[in-house]
């Protein structure tokens, strides 16, 4: 148990470190610099000296590795670095944008669940054929529509037509709603998805048949037999899934002005803020490792089985295709 | 799925995220000078909401603006006009601009005057003004504030553009200091009204430059006094109580009518509009073109003000082989029909341009004459430069086709309906047009590299002072326009404060952009805030950036 741990938290590192360099090397690729995006297309009277002094102070002058290498070396001691744009320290932006972040893709990921898993439900246990094909062309079209014109839509009815809603602000609960709503639906319709598509199948196991053989009502098979074993595929997934809460709030926190992760992703990268860009891919990648690291603990209390073979090495349910 | 897979999965997944954000940001781009330049000239609109009623006092006021200010440092490196908008209000400057007749007018500084060279400018603070923080206005405050600003160098880009050439200020007693400077500065007096060279008080100089962006302890002697700032958020200012200098050309020179202004940070225009018209706010700023006319009809009032400065047009990249003859240049510009343009894509909030500089900047010169649409002078001109060919199809000179690269950013939305219509009227001409648009490092690149032939922009400053930053071969220029008697100009107009000598280099400098095709003005661009009927007294300044807030109330 001891190697597996190990081994686990070796390959958490090596994600860090890949999707630390992997970003780096993106926002060196781009055109320019932080020096250049700060001071416009404006022609003025700053002259080319003061232009590379400037890009000194930030280091900005130094070959790619040296700077790679020096990025590196102080993340290693914690340093994340101050935002080229505004002198703030990079771990207290991400510590002041994370609770308006974690409100939002936590709330989101509740209704997703909800959602999600209720329609997934209703899909395989209602009578009616086409009721059931109906419901199951509902994620597609979830994951379909684009975010930001959901929540366009969402403040056009409910914040500006019927007045409910706040449509910008971080102010309270009923300024959570909407945005929640908009991160829900894509997260909702791939829970939806792989959910019903493992309870279809779960449903036509022998095990099943057993069951009802047993005098077991449908409610019963469905709920105390085939979701807890199609539950295992999705929360397979769970790891992605937070990786599109956390995209999808670059759009949300947008859409309705609100604080954040997300707004400070869009604005780092468009800004080509290196160090920020570079604290949110980290911040980014932990919360995916971390996640992932909940998951596999959480499969033994789900899944016996892989309780009793895990003392050779853990086996694993069948990939999961996300289409 | 082991982990493994998952790992792999990881690195992409968060490469997406970053290229999500990066699409979705493109308002971000809106920030800069073009964005923040929108105001009208030949407009009927006041640059005030309805001042009739009579003022109300206390109350709070919420603005909408698009970007996040960055830095409330007045010096430092903002995101352009909502910056401005907000550190407006906490920060006086020594003169003020007459947004009426654009005369410099007393402020911070009751007397100032230049020496004929225009390379020392003396100045007498007025008597009894005050920091927030309660120390005392001195021209030592000023000299340390120009001293800061000249050591801070690119940092504080807003301020350095006007003291590129400081030597030092000379302090002759607590109210009366001169600036002297090593090359002539003609338009210092004017570059003094902006916020960018405000005075703060000791107290903020200590802190590091780089690290006042957050407004904390960054204290000037404005009306209004930061209460605190939310990054993406909100920036909420309250009135200062014993506030008592405004400058004489508001109604109001005393402590403002409102108790306190809300900065609300919105991205998305559309939610501007809508949390205007169901009255979440009840000013918005960064109003699109397209939403004029359904705020009008809504009931709200418009804020409308052109902006001074350079207005949107093309300006030839004089290296680039085709472009660097003139009778090419100026074939290009009798086959534009500027008020085509204007009706296509905006709306007549908007002037057609009538020169390089938009009418209301001083020294501005009606140069309309020479800016008529001709497609058939432009076919002519095309002819005696040895393209050949027309009638339907793209012309050519030794086998070359005509092709040219025009270069834009996306800094004001309706550029790229603009310029796909000048693609087509250059079309009409047997000119084949294609447009280039990237990021702004991208843009700076391409032009460097050569690959684009005509550039598309504009740049707002109140003083004509702008021509020489943008078109003068010594500033950092992308043109390279060699034209010695037009450097002649553009430098003479810098070497003397008097008013009248500067205007009339200012006058030749236009007439050879326009007459030798190094610029083809287009349209202007024009400022509008929306405002709920309950505001008054909300005033775009001369620099078509909202003025203090000291005029403003609300009332039923």
């Amino acid at each position: 148990m001891g190697r597996y741990v190990l081994g686990r938290l070796g390959q958490a590192v090596l994600v860090l470190w890949a999707a630390w360099t992997v970003s780096f090397v993106i926002l060196y690729a781009l055109p320019g610099d932080a020096v250049e995006v700060r001071l416009g297309a404006a022609a003025s009277d700053i002259t080319p000296e003061q232009i590379a002094a400037l890009q000194a102070d930030y280091g900005l002058d130094q070959p790619w590795f040296t700077q790679y290498l020096t990025q590196l070396g102080h993340a290693l001691t914690g340093d994340l670095g101050r935002s080229f744009e505004n002198g703030q320290s990079v771990t207290s932006l991400l510590l002041e944008n994370l609770p308006a972040t974690a409100a939002l893709a936590g709330l989101a990921l509740i209704l997703a669940v909800v959602f999600g898993g209720g329609l997934a439900v209703l899909a395989n246990g209602v009578r009616f054929r086409w009721l059931s094909r109906a419901l199951l062309n509902l994620p597609a079209l979830g994951v379909a529509v684009p975010g930001f014109w959901v929540g366009l839509m969402l403040l056009q009815l409910f914040s500006f037509r019927i007045e409910l809603f706040p449509a910008i602000g971080n102010d309270g609960f009923s300024s959570l709603v909407l945005p929640a709503i908009t991160l829900a639906i894509p997260t909702s319709a791939v829970i939806a998805q792989i959910l019903a598509k493992s309870l279809h199948s779960s449903l036509g196991e022998p095990w099943s048949d057993t069951a009802r053989a047993k005098g077991a009502g449908s409610v019963r098979v469905l709920f105390r037999h085939a979701l807890r074993n199609a539950a295992l595929p999705t929360l397979t997934i769970t790891g992605l899934l937070v990786g599109q809460l956390l995209s999808g709030a670059v759009v949300a926190e947008t859409v309705f002005s609100r604080t954040g992760l997300g707004r400070l992703t869009a604005t780092s990268v468009s800004a080509q803020d290196t160090p920020v860009v570079q604290g949110l891919v980290l911040f980014g990648a932990l919360v995916f490792v971390l996640t992932n690291l909940a998951v596999d603990l959480l499969y033994p209390l789900l899944d016996r089985r892989t309780l009793q073979r895990s003392t050779r090495r853990v086996a694993r349910p069948a990939p999961v295709e996300v289409s | 799925m082991n982990l493994r897979r998952r790992a792999l999965l990881a690195a992409p997944a968060l490469a997406l995220v970053l290229l999500t954000s990066a699409c979705g940001s493109s308002d971000a781009a809106d920030s800069g000078d073009a964005a923040g330049t929108r105001s009208g000239g030949a407009v009927t609109n006041s640059a005030t909401s309805s001042a009739d009623a009579t003022p109300t006092e206390g109350g709070s006021l919420s603005f909408a603006v698009a970007n996040d200010p960055i830095s409330l440092n007045p010096s430092g490196i903002g995101s352009g006009n909502d910056t401005l908008y907000v550190t407006r209000q906490l920060f006086d400057s020594l003169t003020e601009q007459d947004p009426e007749t654009g005369e410099i007018i007393p402020w911070l500084a009751e007397t100032f005057g230049a020496s004929d060279d225009a390379t020392s400018f003396t100045f007498t603070l007025r008597e009894g003004v005050t920091f927030s923080d309660g120390t005392p206005l001195t021209a030592e405050s000023v000299k340390a504030t120009f001293d800061d600003i000249k050591a801070a160098g690119a940092n504080a880009q807003a301020g350095a553009q006007f003291l590129g050439a400081y030597d030092r200020t000379e302090v002759t007693d607590d109210r009366t200091f001169t600036v002297h400077f090593t090359a002539p500065n003609g338009s210092f007096l004017q570059g003094v009204s902006s916020v960018a060279l405000a005075p703060v008080a000791a107290s903020t100089l200590a802190i590091p430059f780089d690290q006042r962006a957050t407004g904390e302890g960054v204290i000037g002697t404005g009306p209004f006094v930061l209460d605190h700032y939310t990054k993406n958020t909100e920036v909420v200012l309250t009135k200062r109580d014993d506030y008592d200098w405004g400058p004489g050309d508001r109604e109001n020179t005393g402590a403002a009518h409102l108790d306190e202004v809300v900065f609300k940070i919105v991205p998305e225009s559309g939610v501007r509009t809508g949390s205007l018209d169901s009255g979440q706010v009840q000013v918005i700023g960064g109003v699109a073109p397209q939403d004029n006319a359904g705020l009008e009809a809504a009931g709200h009032n418009l804020v409308v003000r052109a902006n001074p400065g350079i207005s949107f047009g093309l300006t030839a990249v004089e290296t680039q082989p085709i472009v660097a003859d003139e009778q090419v240049r100026l074939a290009i510009a009798r086959a534009i029909n500027a008020t085509d343009v204007r009706d296509a894509v905006l709306d007549d909030h908007f002037a057609v341009a009538t020169s390089p500089l938009a009418a209301n900047t001083p020294g501005w010169v009606d140069l309309s004459a020479d800016l008529a649409f001709d497609p058939e002078q432009a076919a002519s001109l095309l002819d005696e430069a040895g393209w050949t060919g027309g009638d339907g199809d793209v012309r050519t000179k030794d086998g070359q086709p005509l092709h040219l690269v025009i270069g834009y950013i996306s800094n004001f939305g309706p550029n790229q309906g603009a310029l796909e219509l000048i693609q087509q009227q250059l079309r009409d001409v047997g000119i084949e047009a294609e447009l280039w648009t990237g990021t702004v490092p991208d843009y700076l690149a391409a032009i460097k590299d050569g690959k684009i032939d005509l550039a598309w922009g504009n740049l707002s400053r109140a003083d004509g002072d702008v021509l020489r930053t943008q078109y003068s071969t010594a500033s950092s220029n992308y043109y390279k326009i060699d034209d010695p008697e037009l450097e002649a100009a553009l430098v003479g107009q810098a070497s003397t404060a008097d008013p009248d000598k500067r205007a009339e280099f200012q006058a030749t400098a236009q007439e050879l952009l326009v007459t030798r095709g190094h610029t083809i003005p287009v349209h202007e661009l024009t400022t509008v805030l929306g405002a709920d009927p309950s505001v008054h007294g909300v005033v775009l300044g001369a620099d078509s950036r909202l003025s203090q807030l000291t005029d403003a109330f609300i009332a039923e």
